[in-house]
């Protein structure tokens, strides 16, 4: 994979490289570099499989990742993409048009992250929430128990229990 | 050039005047969903106890299932309905339309998004029809218990007949949970149906607060 990021970083401003596994390897660039790397790799290099397009939120970092993983069925090696975005008012190209499959990641991404995709074929229609009210459910900033507490009428009586104190407690009764 | 959508409609799907049996001539609007959206009633019991003791003999008797499989524990359906657990000698059988089913069971986890198909596969069937909630999550949410889009109480929003714990109840416990069932309805104590006709504004209110895109009818037969 080294020999893939040398030729890569003849060619684009490429950042940080993680080795993850011999055949599988992740580099960072800016967001505008981002289309013609996903080309040359896609061309010239056989990484003709876009896997999957997925985001992380760094919210401490005020920053969304977005990972464009690439696999290469020939030489049976994958490589992801990370792209660092400004977590307000986040904006991508879309590349729907490079795969078709981009577009739905690029729908569900919006609607659970609040990532939009300007020109990517349905990506304001629903996708997976019907009739969503709050901000997108997948952000870090969203409280999942609190809009559960308030959302949805609770059984009273619900207790939880930590596994192992508690199969300690059962399993041998009396002993600290 | 814009063209009128009805241009290309085919011709018996065109709204037309059609001459009843009975020969009174009245319009139809074959692309128009028909629907009554009057809301239930409550369905009382035989004027004689032996007769109605007699029905509730016959519907505990004849468990028909809605196919309809809301979360994982829709895979303990499958070996129940096959011949290693064999529900059809209990009389219990699946049916792929809730016109002609009268049980409904939630099997599992219900999302919002389920939640109202749920419903509107609920109101569709037939009287007497009755709810069974499978597992935890239908119980007090379950593993779900803080997710963001799943309902934590199902006799929220749908009269259940009867719980069946476990996370996943095996089939023998659902086995179980059908014979109590018949218990139930041979006793005349379920009656779902009628708590839903009598508290109906209630389950509708509790429907729409989760339900925040509600566009089909309050009632659909």
């Amino acid at each position: 994979m080294h020999a893939l990021y040398d030729r890569l970083k003849a060619l684009f401003p490429v950042g940080e490289f993680t080795e993850q596994r011999s055949n599988l390897a992740f580099v960072t660039l800016p967001g505008a570099y981002l289309r013609p790397a996903l080309l040359h790799l896609r061309d010239r290099e056989g990484f003709t499989h876009l896997v999957l397009l997925t985001a992380v939120d760094w919210i401490e970092q005020g920053q969304f990742q977005l990972t464009y993983l690439l696999s290469n069925r020939a030489e049976n090696r994958d490589i992801g993409l990370r792209v660092m975005l400004p977590r307000l008012g986040t904006v991508m190209a879309s590349i729907h048009d490079l795969w078709p499959t981009a577009a739905t990641y690029q729908r569900e991404l919006r609607e659970m992250f609040g990532i939009d995709f300007p020109d990517s074929p349905g990506v304001y229609e629903e996708f997976i929430l019907e009739g969503w009210n709050d901000i997108p459910p997948y952000r870090r900033d969203f409280d999942t128990l609190q809009y559960a507490q308030d959302s949805y009428a609770q059984r009273p009586g619900r207790e939880t229990r930590d596994p192992e104190s508690h199969m300690k407690q059962q399993l041998y009764p009396g002993k600290g | 050039m814009k063209r009128d959508p009805m241009h290309f409609i085919k011709p018996e799907l065109m709204p037309r005047k059609v001459k009843g049996p009975d020969g009174v001539e009245f319009e139809v609007e074959p692309l128009r969903d028909y629907f009554c959206d009057a809301p239930p009633t409550v369905q009382h019991g035989a004027y004689l106890k032996i007769v109605e003791d007699f029905f509730n003999w016959a519907r505990a008797q004849s468990l028909w299932i809605l196919g309809f499989g809301t979360g994982c524990g829709a895979i303990e359906m499958r070996p129940l309905m096959t011949p290693r657990f064999d529900a059809y000698r209990y009389g219990i059988q699946w049916r792929p339309t809730a016109r002609q089913a009268n049980l409904l069971v939630i099997s599992g986890y219900l999302s919002t998004k389920t939640l109202k198909r749920a419903i509107r596969a609920y109101e569709q069937m037939q009287n007497p029809k009755y709810v069974v909630g499978l597992g935890s999550c239908t119980i007090n949410g379950g593993m779900y218990w803080d997710s963001y889009n799943t309902i934590k109480c199902l006799d929220q929003y749908l009269p259940v007949d009867l719980y069946i714990t476990g996370c996943m109840p095996r089939p023998e416990a659902l086995l179980q949970g059908f014979e109590d069932l018949k218990k139930l309805i041979r006793a005349g104590q379920a009656e779902g149906a009628n708590r839903y006709a009598e508290n109906f504004t209630w389950y509708k209110a509790n429907q729409k607060q989760v339900i925040h895109d509600w566009d089909m009818p309050d009632y659909n037969w």
